[in-house]
């Protein structure tokens, strides 16, 4: 197994709607990350395409259109999908295009644009469910989640304040992304707990925004990086999951998939300890309690521990901690297979100490990275590491 | 978004903000399509079993005997131990709340005056865990929680057409907490 | 790195027009079951990662990937969807295995197309939405759920809504790129027709092709044109159809006590999307097979091959397709055929399956299709189509209009190609 590094990364602006079409938010994407490489087009040798649901942008087979945009015409190239997960998941593929010696130079790009779906991104998500079993109950995406949170609350008797803390941590750490979305740097777990109750126990501010957005990385093996840097960033360890599609027969309250990636990933990595030995977490944050979760099934806390760290403010930027320093989904905004950007990317510019007002203290020299996809089903994890 | 550069980190890139009066002031040109992209799924034995015991207002399950499983919805074969399944077996038409969510969203992201009352019930004669999602009726919000026993109502007969909706929703079963 | 990629199993359904009397999820399993039999492993606990091939419009989804998992074996297990061909699915399974962190990776592809009742309408749907779309017919359709087309605070698009005229089918670009290819290669519509002939005919001796016809160039060439210059019989069927592979290090097919045939190389590359400046020559199957027959330090293929199979969704695009892989010269192919070399005992026997024509078109799946033929061929088992010794084959596939991706895998006995 050949070592991996990152030696660039890219990410467009992030808003509900950009005028920009998907083609050009992949160049747009594409092209900071060459700059930062500084690499050509003509460098690489394939392309990794990571886009959600056709449905949004609105185009059957949309990885076949987005290419140009993202860098691979006339290159092997190929889209890879696995819903919410894909923006974890295109960078691990990414990863065995060059691991497995197939490939020198890798670009990933992850675009997605939300806003050409009529009337609502939401109305994309109708065609998620069972066909047989959940569509004509007429369902809204959100009551998996309500669902899935109540279950969580329930289990542990979590207290809904704790779970807006995330939010408020989250916009307020998003303050310093020029891509942001909803930066918020005054915002309240009362603002949160009044907001507009969309599907209890989800109020309006415990979900991401959906948005258009892009993002992108380059990967090269270990020995052509030190061409460009004396201290490369490696992937360290990726591991991904699914569990079974039918959600209702099991119990949701933990994640067992994102435990069974993480573990995955920690073996590759070498990494026994995980509280110890990993400095700063990215986990998935497209609902509050989905961060919570998520640490739980990265096994970075106990289960049901999660609230009590955030409340603590060991999650927070300056805390032991630091969880989505980036200011995740829920600040940066949520286009979907895009938040390559929050959850990879990150780890990159935070471990090389370019993530400038967003910088976490001290140096940090592990980050893991997840992402959560399908029907309540899907984990993607992937650890990188200084040097 | 800002041209300057922050200090210490790259340079992002860029993306032009399209606001929703933008659109209604016509300030940008878009284009429009409406894909035809029909469907007729086939059921296959297990689902088509399913509905048409649910039309004669019954639930039926399959066993997994190797698994000691009985699964609701009913599969042809067990992801567990990659076999298929063995047996039909017919279920109470009763069972407890797993979870459930109050919603004030209609599919569109719409929001609505009246909640819908929705969660997941696991079904009385399946394994642990094992049901459906549905909707619930004759309570009240508050109160509905997990771990309440549920029973179903049936549309009438000659309402019912073979699908998840010819049970109308889960009430309270009265006298039968956990 | 000594670790070399095999097939230890392949299993599939029957190839059908209609499939009704199952769901996807019974249907892929059929396919999957046979293919853990046929290597004699328990996917449960042998299987290391999980491979679907699909895209979420072919099946009615909105993430197809969620209902993939129970059905392959992949419950709690590494499990993803590659948006591609079979043989990119196929790329990314010895990709992970090269890694070193799998050792076994099944892939799976299907058609469920039957399932799919506006078939023209999803193709048209991957053209491009500004450019593309609009020239194709009117944007609005009234029957749409029928829910009003604009919502209230947005007015009508400034781009074309207005005609009233039907849609038209996509496979008018089929049309277009074979009215480049008569004219360029200076073929005959007759001499495309008797491709339509030779694999339908071929798939007489298939067991599980069902578009066999025994047609003379006549029959194809007196059918109806759809897309002149394309007729009816130039086109191939839909069917159903599901394919599974195992791919596995050396070490475990040696283990299993399996004869392995080995992918010594794949290639897969993508032209532009734009069909105003795509080439019209399959420059995707040119580019494909550099990288194949690099990979696989294949240097004279025309020699090494013992056996083809190229993508024939419309019959030109088999001899198209022969030339792009540089296994006859520019305008050559329909002479190989006319001289009977593309025939079982010619020089280069292509899609003796009955390729897409005589089995039928299966979306995805169609690069599975290809690379079982060479699979079957290979372990000698094709029966009375057999290729004497077959040592060395080569399975190429496309991605249908309007895609300008295609695939090349190339399979043999060896570990290292004969050449």
């Amino acid at each position: 197994m050949r070592n991996v590094s990152v030696i660039g990364g890219g990410m467009s602006l992030f808003r509900r709607r950009l005028k920009e079409t998907g083609k050009e938010l992949s160049f747009l994407a594409s092209k900071m990350a060459m700059e930062e490489a500084g690499v050509q087009r003509s460098d690489i040798d394939m392309v990794v395409m990571g886009s959600a649901p056709d449905a949004f942008d609105g185009i059957h087979m949309k990885g076949e259109n987005l290419l140009d945009g993202a860098g691979g015409k006339d290159k092997p190239y190929v889209r890879v999908f696995n819903g919410g997960g894909t923006g974890v998941f295109a960078p691990i593929a990414g990863w065995w295009h060059v691991a497995s010696g197939v490939a020198d130079m890798v670009m990933v790009v992850c675009e997605e644009k939300m806003g050409s779906c009529n009337p609502h991104p939401q109305t994309a998500f109708r065609n998620i469910w069972d066909p047989i079993l959940d569509r004509p109950l007429n369902p809204n995406l959100v009551w998996l989640f309500a669902m899935e949170m109540n279950r969580y609350m329930t289990r542990y008797d979590i207290k809904k304040e704790d779970i807006a803390r995330v939010a408020v941590k989250n916009k307020r750490n998003a303050v310093g992304h020029p891509c942001a979305q909803l930066p918020d740097a005054n915002i309240t777990v009362e603002d949160v707990l009044n907001s507009e109750m969309m599907a209890w126990p989800v109020n309006r501010l415990d979900i991401s925004p959906p948005s258009d957005g892009a993002s992108a990385l380059i990967y090269c093996s270990e020995e052509k990086a030190k061409e460009f840097t004396d201290d490369p960033i490696n992937v360290a360890g990726v591991g991904w999951n699914i569990d079974s599609s039918m959600w209702t027969n099991r119990d949701l309250y933990f994640p067992d998939y994102v435990a069974n990636a993480a573990k995955m990933a920690y073996k590759m990595a070498g990494i026994n300890d995980p509280r110890k030995e990993i400095d700063f977490a990215e986990p998935y944050d497209p609902f509050t309690y989905k961060e919570l979760h998520h640490l739980e099934g990265l096994l970075l806390c106990d289960k049901g521990e999660a609230p009590i760290l955030t409340r603590e403010g060991v999650t927070e930027r300056d805390g032991d901690l630091p969880v989505c320093p980036s200011g995740g989904l829920l600040g940066v905004g949520n286009p979907i297979a895009a938040t390559m950007g929050q959850k990879v990317c990150e780890l990159y510019w935070q471990l090389a100490g370019k993530a400038g007002k967003r910088q976490i203290p001290g140096d940090p020299q592990v980050g893991v990275g997840q992402a959560w996809g399908d029907i309540m089903q899907m984990g993607t994890v992937l650890v990188m590491r200084r040097g | 978004m800002s041209e300057e550069r922050i200090e210490g980190q790259p340079k992002y890139a860029p993306g032009t903000h399209v606001r929703s009066k933008d659109i209604r002031e016509r300030k940008i040109t878009y284009t429009w399509w409406e894909p035809e992209a029909q469907y007729a799924f086939s059921l296959g034995p297990a689902n088509s079993r399913f509905l048409k015991e649910l039309k004669a207002g019954k639930i039926i399950g399959r066993t997994c005997r190797k698994c000691d499983r009985v699964i609701v919805p009913p599969r042809m074969f067990c992801d567990w131990c990659y076999d298929t399944t063995h047996e039909w077996v017919y279920l109470k038409d009763t069972g407890t709340v797993e979870t459930f969510s109050i919603s004030y969203l209609d599919p569109d992201a719409h929001l609505i005056e009246d909640p819908i009352l929705v969660g997941v019930i696991s079904i009385d004669g399946a394994s642990p865990k094992h049901g459906f999602m549905h909707y619930f009726g004759e309570m009240k919000p508050e109160d509905l929680r997990i771990g309440m026993k549920v029973k179903a109502v049936w549309k009438p007969k000659e309402e019912r057409v073979g699908s998840v909706t010819d049970i109308k929703y889960f009430k309270p079963l009265i006298g039968g907490d956990e | 790195m000594n670790r070399k990629v095999c097939i230890v199993g392949v299993g599939h359904t029957n190839f059908n027009s209609m499939t009704p009397d199952v769901s996807w999820k019974e249907f892929m399993y059929d396919a999957c079951k046979k293919a853990y039999f046929d290597a004699g492993i328990n996917p449960r606990k042998d299987v290391d990662s999980f491979i679907t091939c699909a895209e979420d419009y072919w099946e009615g989804f909105g993430i197809f990937d969620e209902f993939v998992p129970d059905q392959i074996g992949a419950t709690l297990r590494p499990c993803c969807t590659v948006c591609g061909d079979g043989i990119q699915g196929m790329a990314n399974a010895y990709m992970q295995i090269m890694t070193g962190l799998m050792d076994t990776v099944a892939v799976e592809a299907h058609s469920k197309v039957s399932d799919l009742l506006t078939y023209g309408d999803v193709v048209l749907h991957a053209m491009d939405p500004l450019f593309e779309k609009p020239v194709s017919g009117p944007v609005e359709r009234e029957r749409y759920a029928g829910s009003p087309s604009y919502p209230d605070n947005n007015p009508k698009p400034l781009v074309g809504s207005t005609d009233e005229k039907e849609r038209v089918h996509p496979y008018f670009l089929a049309g277009l790129e074979m009215q480049h290819y008569l004219r360029s290669a200076k073929v005959t519509e007759e001499q495309c027709a008797s491709v339509a002939v030779k694999n339908k005919k071929n798939a007489f001796l298939n067991p599980y092709a069902i578009n066999q016809a025994d047609l003379s160039s006549e029959d194809v060439m007196s059918s109806e044109y759809l897309f002149n210059p394309l007729k009816r019989l130039d086109i191939s069927p839909l069917v159903d159809g599901a394919i599974c592979f195992v791919l596995a290090e050396e070490s475990v097919a040696k283990k299993l006590g399996i004869e392995p045939i080995y992918l010594n190389g794949f290639g897969y590359s993508s032209e532009t999307p734009w069909l105003s400046t795509r080439g019209m020559d399959a420059g995707y199957a040119r580019q494909a097979v550099n990288m194949a027959t690099k990979m696989a330090k294949l240097k004279d293929p025309k020699k090494a091959l013992d056996v083809v199979e190229v993508d024939d969704r419309f019959s030109y695009k088999e001899l198209q397709h022969i030339e792009a892989l540089g296994l006859a010269g520019p305008g050559e192919a329909a002479q190989l055929l006319e001289e009977g070399e593309l025939y079982k005992d010619g020089s280069l026997p292509t899609n003796l399956s009955g390729g897409s024509m005589g089995v039928g078109n299966c979306l995805e799946a169609t690069g599975l299709q290809r690379s079982l033929e060479i699979i079957t061929q290979l372990r000698g088992l094709a029966g009375k189509r057999q290729v004497t010794d077959a040592e060395t084959g080569l399975a190429q596939s496309w991605r249908g209009i309007p895609s300008g991706t295609g695939a090349v895998a190339i399979f043999s006995r060896n570990p290292e190609v004969k050449t």
